[in-house]
């Protein structure tokens, strides 16, 4: 029961990682927080059904336009969105109210081009895999074993290539990164462009493990997400990686009948919160993230 | 006559409503020390963001080798040749030093960048050593080296620095002035503005004296040193500090925003 409760904590852990990564990112450079990135996930996820439901494309297929298709949206948003609001530089506020209403705007036209029923991925639900006295279904079983593929890839980008260098260099200090000769506004696009192939991703999984989604489900994944970045200090790419495999865990973990009888899983979303508020109070910074020096 | 490294001619500048340089003009040339000194909100700072384009110039022109640059964008101008190593907030503090050099590099070609890297940390042995550290855990000494090592490996022309001295200690003030010779040795032209006057003019070729946002005085700069005008208004001869000299005869000459 233990182990299963571990596994399944992973699992959703490794799903609010990448996405919590993909906010991280954006917030790191651009002070930005993005509070369309669940409906950017939702965005990648419908996308990648209308290739593999109508369009009868493999999962590997689909998941890669969903990809594509979300970090296309997230770059011409910055265009036509973000880059002329920085223009004016709006400050934090302005930005945060206007991704609110991006949010909207983006889970409405969703519901309008799919209409509110749920969507399934074509993977069959009792294909179960057995291991030792865990089971996993085998869309837990894609979705666990992608995000730890895309973890590492993520985090080996972000420590040992150029790009990666530069992204974390422009998340310390924006100004400075063009003293030092880097083009800002082609690092920006970059991290946007990463930032929706993460969130595509993300929503794919999520449909995944999920099973069966609506257009809206990006709100509800939204609010985890958050607790996670917070969890792993605001900014911080690797502390928004292990703030989501956190969560994910503490929230299965919270249901086992060995922890003063569990917890009914209706109140996992409670468990993520009292997680984030008790974050906030003893550890403001987050887990990875430094104190911030007035 | 060879055409200078660096022509400032008649640079005006400020922030919104408050103009802080009304016209100033300097040059600089290469191998040569150039060190810009004058009392609190004398525009010094202004002076330096100006002609790197982190302040827009409202008027006047600067050229780097001849080239009109005049407000040009801070990036654009590093890769020109003209460095810049901000008084605060001068390393990227959650990357390591050899990580702060590595973003420094980017500016040249890539085959190039490895090998100017070692050559840096020849120059800097202190950093060498750490290397590895990340580069907030370092001291304000360490960090003011990170930050002249960082501008130094992009191979510039011109390095323009802000306070270098500022918030040091007095044994790492040593320490960055030895640099800024090792560095004109190197060939680059260096540009400072300087709160510490006398060490500054001691160290440089050529000195000038800003006073509300215009030239007051320039020559070389021990000489400046000796002006007794220069002493008796900026440095303090009668043992008044810079800031309060100017300060009651000069109402206008507020601070600028710092940052």
């Amino acid at each position: 029961m233990f182990s299963q409760l571990v596994v399944n904590g992973l699992v959703t852990g490794s799903v609010y990682a990448i996405a919590a990564v993909g906010v991280s990112l954006v917030y790191g450079i651009l002070r930005l927080v993005n509070f369309a990135y669940g409906d950017m996930m939702a965005f990648g996820a419908l996308v990648a059904y209308g290739c593999n439901g109508p369009l009868h494309q493999s999962m590997v297929v689909a998941a890669l336009a969903g990809m594509a298709a979300t970090a296309l949206l997230a770059l011409a948003l910055d265009v036509a969105l973000w880059k002329p609001l920085r223009a004016r530089r709006a400050g934090f506020m302005s930005l945060f109210l206007a991704s609110i209403g991006l949010a909207l705007v983006l889970r409405q036209a969703l519901l309008l081009a799919a209409g509110p029923q749920p969507e399934a991925y074509r993977v069959d639900p009792y294909r179960v895999f057995v291991i030792g006295s865990v089971r996993l279904s085998e869309a837990q079983t894609i979705a666990v074993a992608t995000a730890a593929a895309a973890i590492v890839v993520v985090a080996l980008f972000l420590a040992r290539t150029t790009a990666g260098r530069v992204l974390r260099a422009m998340a310390d200090d924006r100004t400075l990164a063009a003293v030092a000769g880097i083009d800002v506004a082609r690092a920006t696009r970059l991290a946007w462009a990463i930032s929706g192939l993460l969130a595509g991703l993300a929503g794919v999984l999520a449909g995944l493990v999920e099973y069966s989604f609506t257009p809206d489900f990006g709100f509800q994944l939204l609010l985890p997400v958050f607790a996670a970045v917070v969890l792993g200090g605001i900014g911080s790419a690797y502390g928004a990686l292990a703030g989501g495999l956190a969560l994910g865990l503490a929230e299965e973990l919270s249901t086992w009948s060995g922890f003063a009888g569990g917890v009914d899983p209706v109140y996992k979303p409670v468990v993520a919160f009292v997680l984030l508020a008790l974050a906030l109070l003893l550890r403001p910074q987050g887990l990875f993230g430094r104190a911030r020096v007035a | 006559m060879t055409t200078p490294l660096l022509e400032v001619a008649d640079l005006a500048a400020g922030y919104d409503d408050a103009l802080v340089l009304h016209g100033v003009s300097l040059t600089a040339a290469r191998e040569q020390i150039v060190a810009i000194v004058g009392p609190n909100g004398a525009g010094k700072s202004t002076l330096l963001k100006a002609i790197y384009g982190l302040v827009r110039p409202r008027a006047g022109s600067v050229r780097l080798a001849g080239v009109d640059v005049t407000g040009e964008r801070p990036d654009r101008l590093t890769r020109r040749g003209m460095g810049f190593v901000p008084q605060i907030d001068n390393v990227f503090p959650t990357l390591t030093v050899a990580e702060n050099l590595h973003i420094g590099s980017l500016v040249l070609p890539r085959a190039e960048r490895q090998a100017e890297l070692e050559r840096m940390l020849e120059l800097f042995p202190l950093l060498a050593e750490r290397r590895r550290q990340r580069a907030g855990s370092l001291s304000g000494g360490q960090r003011k080296l990170v930050a002249l090592a960082r501008a130094l490996v992009a191979r510039p022309q011109l390095l323009l620095l802000d306070e270098p001295s500022a918030g040091l200690s007095p044994l790492a003030i040593d320490l960055v002035f030895e640099k800024l010779l090792e560095i004109r040795a190197l060939g680059i032209g260096v540009v400072m503005v300087e709160q510490n006057a006398r060490r500054a003019l001691a160290l440089s070729d050529t000195g000038y004296v800003l006073d509300m946002g215009r030239n007051a005085h320039s020559g070389p700069g021990p000489a400046l040193l000796d002006d007794p005008r220069v002493v008796e208004l900026y440095l303090g001869g009668s043992r008044r500090t810079a800031s309060s000299s100017t300060s009651t005869s000069t109402p206008s000459g507020m601070n600028p925003p710092t940052k």
